[in-house]
């Protein structure tokens, strides 16, 4: 008889998760819990300017504070090649800083001391001389004629832009245009935010001068990234470095970039022979490390008399601050921005982007948005509604009208969409919010002052980078991993080359090879994060997990199976043609009561094999997906504003997610609900802004607000399966899709609410301050940089 | 997130502690509640050379009424002022701002006079005591001084508070009549400072008004008290033209800046709702406010 | 460098520790003590993550000195449940996935544990409120509310309250 797939817990089961156990119980394995022996602290000096000449450092009276081991600065980075460091984008960023200091919040100089108290006290006693120079906090600023020349450190740079990219068919585009019935245009930004997960940045460097082993643990998404990178920058051998990513406090795309602290205990361990600890504070998380968004854009549709589009132009300019170190595949220097209008049928289209150095900290793609496609979705459908506003067609049936329908389909930018059933997924949606009732109650409430809104948002990411074709970082094709090894007594180990920062791969990977070979989820111990136990990964972001390492899973319990099924013949005296599989067991066809379980054919892989079979029963997978996987989500929220003050309350989100074939669903739904609060976050409250002197507004949790339980809304989850046809199990990747959809639902119900006024938009986040400004004034309110009247 | 270094004190009286402040001539810090000095600390934006812990101290944590007088004593948290029987009854503006202060956590720490003495211009302790007509009591070795708050709050994060001086409790005048008080707040979520915060109290006997408070947070160098606009309330009592000209008067009373907040304008528009809606409420009107009546239901939690 | 030292309470278990006075509670428990449940998640007092139980009532560690619970109990989520049984509030975040990261969970579990001790049938918003010095990332909050509902029912059943 074949095991029940749900209580053994295979796809479909809400497992309870494996992590579980040692969270609740408080004893977690977060970076900064280990203790060394032997362990130093170091604590990092920040610039407090923009921009600036440095003039002198001088460290003197940092050395003489009793428990100072190390002051290190750009100059002794230097004498070791390490003052500068390569980016993920073929950029360079400095360590610590020499000739000057480029963004707020810049590291300068390094303390490492007997405990971090006494280091910062060091940092404090470093005399810094500056000469400020002017800053630039937007890329319009960047390009003027009189812009100060930010990266002066690279030869043959002569202006600020850092990148230029274009993709599509910029003469069928303009042909489409000038033929249209209308042209739709609208203007927004995208602010500057940050995946502020709650643990900071941090790293335990510990270099062995014994064994000349060095061993890194950090908060990192992707080891064996940082293994490789660490082993290129500092030029130490490769096999004798180990990344190990204990428990992480949330990932959201921060973890990913090798940050300059990371290279400094590096080498402050490898000077000092003794481990060095370094965990960053809040503040210098928000003001240094890998933010996320600050995109302006500039869109047009062209559209039919049907209210078909016929066209369709983006142009970008991105923010990248001081350096450009996005972490994204090399090909595609604003990431996958290509796929945005990819669930509708629009013929031609063109994407022009230009990338900026500004006096701010460096990055730009982070913070789950699987390569800026949170970008592209929100500025999607930020165009869709307004669109839909101008012309004055309900929005739900501007979109019906222009969904794509026939899959395979080759999207505008040439991207290849293999499933999906978008109609299915928006009429659940709209009929779960009671879309009609609520659009008869919003015109009776216009009628007495009240302002109701409501907002969709629809869209298709793609997700799994991704194929090698394409996808690369620093070269290092995007494939991912699994080695699965299966004990004489049936239980097994997996160990995989992601990195879950939250997300339950402990439990839902263990859950894939449940569903491939009926060996029970709570037999399956999984394992990560540790370079010198598992295969070589590409790590947890973008959503890519399930999508890659999943299918790897997938993959290496198949190979698994196959050599299974030989034990299984030779047990059963029978040839493997006899053989039929299901859950947990093989039987004989013509027999089916004579069988082998999955357990029995462990058991003989190591006591009762069969003449030329090696012993065991393991095997490993790496997988190079086809294509990316393409789930859709249908996302309403409705809202009510209070004109006098601008406040505005969520009534209602209802959301409909196609992710595929939902392994855990319990997990799925916390992913899609964790993402909408951050989609609300974003939308309401939480940005990085910055003065016109470069003073960062938003480098502490005073300033760059996520919401409490209090204001984040309830959210009314419903689900559509399209499984994905090239996935081995049929799932998709979900991480990133509420904060990905999400922030457009709640930006278009505002808009909704204020259409009669004639307002077509207000930059993210909503205050409450330029909801009354738009009423008062009927005009749009733009939000980039700098702070008015600042 | 590390502070310097410092001398610790813990006197365990009055006089320990008022030695000690001599002692330490004004370089010393008292540490009440700690919610505000203690992360200022932490970013090293305070560094004094000396800790006067006064929570050891007996009799410092009494709240109640007597001879005509709510008293509050130093020690007195946010927490225990929520859950004031006597504070609901007769103090309604102080039970209205107590739960928008911070967050629970930080509620159940600190103190109403250490919000005081802290004398942040968004506090918002400041703006009720000030619609209130509440004193601080000082005491040093040459006695006590009785200091009326709106001789107290002198500018951002100074008072009158002299270094010999330790505040021990803050007063306020029973009230006699219907007291009526609410405190609007607008924060962008729960432990933002106020983007403006509107303290309105009034004592009522019918429709006339025997006393009126107007307490103003963050659009000054410090809490404001709106006199101007308190007499135009008294004067007209309470019906529609009087109230629109104490909001205008309120809202004009204030200097607020422009930042991540909002602009100057709004903020000053905000004065005016929220001067307008609690007086609104105290003729019985219905609160339009959306979100005035889940925090209603919360608000003697914690 | 003064060095105090002071006895206090942890978890149930009297300890003598020795502290400089600007040492955080955090650090204390954190780094003398050994007890990492306790966990930093910000430097403005907002986060929570280092939520403990100070003579009963919750505070958040990094905004106090260690040297200021001499004489007191402190209760960290290595004390919350017993032994040979968890906490129900522990039982229901797992029942009810409160949690994923991990990172605040400690002191969000704290937080309502103190809740549920004061108020034994809490409603979805009177949790909301109660754990909003809390910040979760991970979330969304609704699957916390459902956790804290999940322990207040338990509770309610095994005591009878």
């Amino acid at each position: 008889m074949a095991v029940d797939e749900i209580s053994v817990g295979g796809l479909g089961a809400r497992v309870k998760r494996v992590e579980d156990d040692r969270l609740i119980r408080g004893k977690g394995n977060f970076t900064d819990d280990f203790k060394l022996p032997g362990m130093l602290h170091m604590e990092i000096l920040r610039s407090p300017h923009a921009h600036a000449r440095i003039v002198s450092v001088d460290t003197t009276k940092a050395w003489a504070i009793p428990g100072v081991h190390l002051v290190l600065t750009g100059e002794l980075m230097a004498q070791r090649n390490l003052a500068w460091m390569p980016t993920l984008s073929y950029d360079t960023q400095a360590v610590l800083a020499m000739d000057k200091v480029r963004f707020q919040g810049q590291e300068v100089a390094a303390v490492v001391a007997d405990d971090p108290y006494i280091a910062k006290d060091a940092c404090e006693a470093i005399e810094v001389t500056y000469e400020p120079l002017p800053a630039i906090v937007n890329p319009m600023q960047a390009v003027a004629a009189d812009a100060p020349l930010i990266r002066d450190d690279k030869d043959g740079q002569t202006d600020n832009v850092c990148y230029r990219w274009e993709v599509g068919d910029k003469a069928m585009t303009d042909r489409a245009f000038e033929r249209a019935a209308r042209v739709v245009k609208l203007d927004c930004f995208y602010p500057r935010s940050h995946p502020s997960p709650i643990e900071c940045c941090g790293t335990i460097a510990d270099f062995n001068p014994a064994t000349a082993k060095l061993t890194l643990y950090m908060t990192t998404q992707a080891p064996h990234i940082i293994r490789t990178a660490v082993a290129l920058v500092a030029e130490l051998p490769e096999h004798m470095i180990r990344v190990i990513a204990p428990d992480i406090g949330g990932g959201f795309g921060n973890k990913v970039p090798v940050y300059p602290g990371y290279v400094v205990a590096t080498l402050a361990s490898i000077l000092v022979g003794r481990p060095v600890k370094w965990i960053e504070d809040k503040t210098g998380n928000l003001i240094s490390t890998g933010f996320a968004r600050d995109m302006y854009f500039r869109g047009e549709l062209a559209i039919d008399h049907r209210g078909k589009i016929e066209g369709l132009r983006i142009a970008v300019d991105t923010d990248n601050g001081a350096f450009f170190s996005d972490a994204q595949p090399t090909k595609f220097k604003v990431g996958l921005l290509h796929s945005a209008f990819a669930c509708y049928d629009i013929p031609y289209g063109h994407l022009t982007s230009q990338g900026h150095y500004t006096n701010k900290a460096p990055g730009g793609v982070a913070y789950r948005c699987s390569f800026r496609v949170t970008e592209a979705m929100f500025f999607q459908e930020r165009l869709i509604a307004a669109a839909a506003q101008d012309i004055g067609i309900d929005p739900a049936e501007f979109r019906r009208i222009n969904f794509v329908r026939d899959f395979p389909w080759r999207t505008t930018y040439g991207m290849l969409l293999d499933s999906g059933d978008y109609d299915k997924c928006l009429t659940l949606a709209l009929k779960k919010l009671g879309y009609e009732e609520l659009r008869r109650e919003q015109a009776e409430a216009r009628k007495q002052g009240r302002y109701i809104g409501i907002g969709i948002s629809t869209m298709t990411e793609p997700l799994g980078a991704g194929n090698s074709r394409e996808f690369d970082i620093i070269g290092i094709k995007m494939f991912d991993s699994a080695e699965l090894r299966v004990h004489p007594s049936g239980k097994a180990v997996l160990k995989i080359g992601s990195k879950t920062q939250g997300q339950g791969h402990e439990t839902t990977f263990a859950q894939i090879v449940t569903h491939e070979l009926g060996i029970p989820s709570t037999d399956i111990l999984v394992h990560h994060g540790d370079t010198d136990n598992t295969p070589f990964g590409m790590g947890t972001y973008a959503s890519r997990s399930t999508p890659t390492a999943g299918a790897a899973t997938s993959m290496a319990s198949r190979k698994v199976r196959a050599k299974a099924r030989k034990l299984a013949a030779h047990l059963l005296e029978v040839s493997e043609d006899d053989l039929e599989w299901e859950l947990g067991r093989f039987y004989v066809r013509d027999a089916p009561q004579r069988g082998a379980t999955i357990q029995d054919c462990a058991l003989a892989a190591y006591t009762n094999m069969p003449d030329g079979l090696e012993p065991g029963l393991e095997n490993h997978a790496y997988y190079d997906p086809p294509n990316m996987t393409w789930p859709f989500a249908a996302y309403l929220a409705a809202v009510e504003i209070d004109p006098e003050t601008g406040v505005w309350e969520v009534l209602r989100f209802v959301a409909v997610d196609d992710c595929g074939v939902r392994i855990n669903p319990m997990i799925v739904e916390g992913q899609i609900m964790g993402g909408l609060a951050e989609a609300y976050a974003m939308s309401n409250m939480q940005f990085i802004t910055f003065d016109s002197t470069g003073n960062c507004i938003g480098a502490n949790y005073m300033d760059f607000l996520l919401p409490t339980a209090w204001e984040t809304p309830k959210w009314e989850l419903h689900e559509v399966v399209t499984p994905c046809p090239h996935h081995p199990i049929g799932a998709k990747g979900v991480g990133e899709c509420a904060t990905v959809g999400g922030p457009a639902a709640f930006v278009n119900a505002v808009m909704d609410a204020l259409a009669p006024l004639g307002v077509r938009n207000i930059d993210m986040p909503v205050f409450s301050g330029r909801v009354w400004e738009a009423i008062t004034q009927q005009h749009d309110v733009a939000g980039y940089p700098p702070l008015p009247g600042h | 997130m590390y502070p310097s270094r410092f001398h610790y004190e813990a006197p365990s009286s009055i006089d320990e502690a008022l030695q000690l402040l001599s002692v330490y001539q004004g370089e010393a810090k008292v540490l009440s509640g700690g919610m505000s000095l203690i992360p200022l600390m932490k970013l090293r934006f305070a560094s004094p050379s000396a800790i006067i812990d006064v929570n050891n101290i007996p009799g410092l944590d009494d709240l109640f009424e007597d001879g005509g007088q709510l008293r509050i004593g130093a020690l007195v948290r946010n927490r225990a002022i929520i859950r004031s029987d006597v504070v609901r009854a007769r103090y309604p503006l102080m039970t209205s701002v107590a739960p928008q202060i911070a967050d629970p956590l930080v509620r159940g720490r600190s103190t109403l006079v250490g919000s005081l003495c802290h004398c942040d211009p968004q506090g918002d302790w400041g703006a009720v005591m000030l619609a209130l007509e509440g004193e601080v009591i000082a005491v040093s070795s040459s006695g006590e001084r009785r200091i009326p708050v709106a001789d107290f709050l002198l500018g951002p994060f100074q008072t009158s508070l002299r270094p010999d001086e330790l505040a021990i409790e803050a007063r306020v005048p029973a009230p006699s009549g219907q007291p009526f008080g609410v405190y609007h707040k607008l924060e962008r979520k729960v432990g933002d400072f106020a983007t403006v915060g509107v303290a309105v109290f009034l004592e009522l006997s019918g429709r006339s008004i025997a006393r009126a408070g107007i307490g103003l947070t963050g659009v000054g160098a410090t809490n404001l008290k709106c006199v101007d606009a308190e007499q135009a309330l008294i004067a007209g009592g309470l019906d529609d033209r009087t109230i629109d000209e104490t909001a205008k008067l309120a809202a004009a009373a204030g200097n607020p800046q422009t930042d991540q907040r909002g602009s100057a304008d709004y903020k000053r528009h905000l004065v005016h709702t929220f001067v307008v809606r609690a007086l609104q409420a105290a003729m019985g009107r219905e609160p339009i406010d959306i979100r005035q009546r889940r925090f209603e239901n919360v608000a003697s939690l914690v | 460098m003064e060095i105090k030292q002071i006895k206090v309470t942890v978890n149930g278990e009297p300890r003598v520790v020795e502290v400089e006075p600007r040492l955080l509670c955090v650090h204390m428990l954190r780094e003398v003590l050994g007890l990492t449940g306790t966990h930093l998640g910000c430097d403005t007092t907002s986060c929570g993550a280092c939520t403990v139980l100070l003579d009963g009532l919750p505070v958040k560690s990094c905004t106090l000195f260690g040297i200021q619970t001499d004489g007191h109990e402190l209760t960290t989520v290595e004390g919350l449940g017993w032994p040979s049984e968890l906490h129900p509030v522990q039982e229901g975040f797992r029942e009810e996935h409160g949690l994923q990261c991990g990172f605040c969970t400690p002191g969000m579990m704290l937080t309502a544990a103190a809740l549920l001790e004061d108020t034994p049938n809490p409603t979805d918003d009177d949790i909301r409120w109660a754990i909003s010095g809390n910040l979760c990332r991970c979330t969304g909050y609704q699957n916390i509310i459902n956790s804290v509902q999940w322990a207040a029912r338990k509770m309610e059943a095994v005591h009878g309250r």
